[in-house]
């Protein structure tokens, strides 16, 4: 084992933990900016410039907030579960390329923590055990509104895994590896060859699964603010419900960063100017979350149930079918 | 040498999380502990070489302990301590030793009688995916069908059970269409009290 390559591997995993915690944070005034605008408010405006320091108080606010552990709950669980989704958020993000190879003082930075050949699959698996920690909080908490959530986390997993993991397939099994690298050199041909062209419905199935897994608007069952009162972060306060909350950007993030990869080209061909449309793809998919927000109500449970499994999951196999039997005769046809 | 120590860690780890599950008499602990011994398990796959199968069980463990949780959630008050009623615990203890110890030879006896080769050893040219499907669909190719027609019966059977009432829906109906329906029910419903 190279020392080089340890203390590389460290500064990298230091590197993408500072930057998507910052990003967190600012996700947040992103998203009350960008809800402000579209109801014609002004938003943060009071802390600094264009209320650009309003993440700063809120951050400050949370430290320094008291930690309550109310009566009656399960500790240990009660304690475990926020770490768990913000935990879990920054470890899915070790198979993702988050820019092309580049080369500094002649010593060649590859940008993923982890270049394992079955990346994608890691990154979903480990992003699924995030929403354990809604559940896990849910179920400690002495609260009936907790437990709801609890409930309704479980049920959403269940069910929108199965979108995820049908929808994936089909891209996979036209590119025939699971390395988030491989998938992103499929396309680097340019914008023509994009796996969302050929593969348009797996890309709509992915998106709206995407909004299911980090638990956004449409799909904001787990922790209905108007309903359920916040869901399971009722009994939390301070830093823990501020990890639930790093957790679900950070996820957001990472989930952006998956489709563009996987359904957009991701950076191309590895130049300069495909690692800033990387960004630009994935800053659009962050603001689509904020924009389906502030345009889109809420769903209710059994609705979110009857389009997983009588629209999207049908859809998704008929999906799976048709690629590879177009996938079996084209290889017919080549010999 | 961080393949020992990442061995010894996650070993230690595992036995741990199993212990709690099956010490506590609570219920939360037990899954809690449960879930998190099944993704410690992936690791030894890590450590092995064989990532696609670590991450399989990681995917197949935390949705199958979430269905677990699901279960939990509708029989306990997970925030509470279960009393166990148990009449027998000799008897128990007994069969408990008595099982281990076969599973112990089982694993061992293998490794003891020096009969451990690989049937189908590792393809280096081929990525760890490939390798997987070409063994299941190339030499176990009926044992992963009969697996899929039994899950598929499984599946039928679900829907067959659970699915008596699924064209209507309790949340789309009026008070008055629910009380309607319930009277004219013959058995009554079954009440869901408080446990």
């Amino acid at each position: 084992m190279d020392v080089a390559f340890i203390i590389e591997t460290i500064v990298k995993i230091v590197v993408i933990l500072l930057v998507f915690s910052a990003l967190a944070g600012f996700g947040t005034y992103f998203e009350r900016k960008v809800l402000a605008f579209m109801q014609r408010r002004l938003g943060p405006m009071h802390v600094g410039p264009y209320g650009l320091l309003q993440v700063a108080a809120d951050g400050i606010k949370l430290f320094t907030k008291e930690d309550i552990i109310p009566q009656n709950v399960v500790k240990p669980i009660f304690k475990l579960a926020p770490v768990i989704t913000a935990a879990t958020a920054f470890m899915a993000a070790a198979a993702i390329p988050f820019w092309p190879e580049f080369t500094v003082f002649g010593y060649t930075v590859h940008p993923i923590v982890s270049d394992i050949n079955v990346g994608i699959l890691y990154v979903m698996a480990v992003m699924a055990i995030g929403l354990y920690g809604p559940l896990l909080g849910g179920m400690a908490s002495a609260n009936k509104f907790s437990l709801i959530s609890a409930a309704r986390s479980a049920a959403v997993f269940i069910s929108y895994e199965v979108i995820t993991g049908l929808a994936l397939l089909a891209p996979l099994m036209m590119v025939g590896s699971l390395s988030l690298i491989d998938i992103n050199n499929y396309q680097s041909a340019g914008i023509t060859h994009w796996i969302a062209w050929s593969q348009p419905v797996a890309f709509i199935l992915f998106w709206i699964a995407a909004f299911a897994e980090t638990g956004r608007t449409p799909f904001h069952l787990v922790a209905n603010d108007h309903e359920i009162i916040d869901g399971f972060g009722t009994e939390y306060s301070g830093m823990r419900w501020g990890l639930f909350f790093i957790g679900e950007y950070a996820n957001m993030f990472f989930i952006s960063f998956v489709m563009a990869i996987i359904f957009l080209g991701g950076y191309g061909d590895g130049s300069i100017a495909g690692a800033f449309q990387l960004l630009m793809k994935v800053a659009f998919f962050f603001f689509f979350f904020l924009w389906t927000r502030a345009a889109w109500p809420d769903i209710r449970p059994d609705q979110l149930m009857w389009l997983c499994w009588k629209v999207l999951m049908p859809i998704a196999v008929l999906n799976v079918v048709i690629t590879g039997a177009v996938i079996l005769f084209k290889l017919k046809g080549g010999m | 040498m961080f393949e020992a120590i990442a061995f010894y860690l996650f070993a230690a780890l595992t036995i741990g999380m199993f212990t709690i599950t099956v010490m506590t008499s609570q219920a939360l602990y037990a899954l809690t502990a449960m879930a998190a011994g099944m993704i410690f398990i992936s690791a030894f796959f890590f450590i092995l070489g064989a990532d696609f199968l670590g991450v399989i069980q990681i995917i197949v463990y935390t949705g199958a302990v979430m269905a677990l949780y699901a279960f939990g959630m509708m029989f306990f008050d997970t925030t509470r301590t279960l009393v166990e009623k148990r009449e027998n615990p000799r008897t128990i203890f007994l069969l408990g030793v008595i099982a281990a110890t076969l599973v112990v030879f089982i694993v061992i006896s293998p490794i003891i009688s020096t009969h451990l080769e690989a049937r189908y050893p590792i393809e280096a040219a081929l990525g760890n995916s490939q390798a997987i499907g070409l063994i299941l669909f190339t030499k176990f190719l009926v044992p992963f069908e009969v697996a899929a027609v039994m899950l598929l019966v499984a599946m039928i059977a679900g829907i067959v059970l659970a699915g008596k009432k699924m064209d209507k829906s309790l949340t789309l109906m009026a008070e008055e269409e629910i009380a309607l329906m319930s009277a004219a029910q013959t058995k009554p419903d079954s009440q869901e009290g408080a446990h």
